[in-house]
């Protein structure tokens, strides 16, 4: 795993996260959308929170698909899971908020099982490259 | 949490299964479409930022992820609009490690070892307690 490799698992770390909570946001100024009514999900795309949520979301799905041509889905989505932990941090020390000793929980949680995987292999190499490797050598000798 | 209101408990475990299964659908669709491709960083230095999106693009597996990943986004949406953002994100976030965790093993063959195993429990566990 190169440092560039890193930024792009924060990338995918942050954008999630943030993305969601203005599409919550978004929703909310929306209000609810009866099952009779469901193209009102297509007007509410308009909302400045969720068009600014669904750009991050656009930037996230970008790095998440670079990362998986790289790393297996069980390694990608438990180490981009800390993103969770960084809004809540950006939460307590920049706007202030109180965190409960639940979410202090959480956080150790997260961060913990961040920990135990980028320790692991990122990739899984299957045994299905080799042969078709071994075969094309073969062909050319 | 909502968890005490049992005439909405119904409808919310089937708003946020549709969402986990979808989104597992979608996950592990488009993991498999980029093992298949490969390196996007080589391809892209092959053939440029035009190759490696036309390589994505023309994948069969990567179109139905995200056809289940839109299932999945309005699914998402029309929860939000009947349901706490604090039950439905929570929920259906860590559920999705779990179930990812065991589709990647059988679908992808990925070796899902016991750290990895115990990462995604740790994350799921995590999740729910960030939402208290």
């Amino acid at each position: 795993m190169t440092f560039r490799r890193y930024l792009v698992l924060a990338v995918v770390a942050l954008t999630a996260p943030v993305g969601d909570t203005l599409l919550s946001l978004g929703m909310k100024q929306v209000g609810p959308i009866s099952l009779d009514h469901l193209s009102t999900l297509i007007t509410a795309v308009g909302t400045p929170q969720i068009l600014l949520g669904i750009a991050l979301l656009i930037c996230f799905f970008a790095s998440y698909l670079a990362s998986l041509s790289w790393a297996d889905l069980t390694f990608v989505l438990p180490a981009t899971s800390i993103g969770n932990v960084i809004v809540a941090l950006l939460a307590k020390f920049w706007l202030h908020e109180q965190i409960s000793p639940w979410r202090w929980i959480g956080i150790l949680l997260i961060t913990a099982g961040v920990g135990f995987v980028t320790q692991g292999p990122s990739y899984t190499e299957t045994a299905k490259e080799e042969p078709q490797l071994q075969g094309a050598e073969v062909r050319q000798s | 949490m909502n968890w005490a209101a049992p005439q909405h408990g119904f409808a919310d475990a089937a708003m946020i299964a549709a969402i986990v299964v979808f989104a597992t659908a979608g996950d592990i669709l488009i993991a498999a479409a980029m093992r298949a491709i490969g390196d996007l960083d080589e391809i892209r230095g092959r053939s440029g930022l035009g190759g490696a999106v036309a390589a994505v693009l023309m994948n069969a597996k990567f179109v139905s992820g995200v056809f289940f990943m839109a299932l999945s986004f309005f699914s998402l949406l029309f929860a939000l609009s009947h349901a706490d953002l604090s039950l439905v994100a929570p929920a259906a976030t860590s559920l999705t490690f779990v179930t990812n965790a065991v589709a990647a093993k059988f679908f992808l063959k990925e070796n899902v070892d016991k750290r990895r195993w115990i990462a995604a429990l740790f994350v799921c566990a995590g999740v729910v307690f960030m939402s208290f």
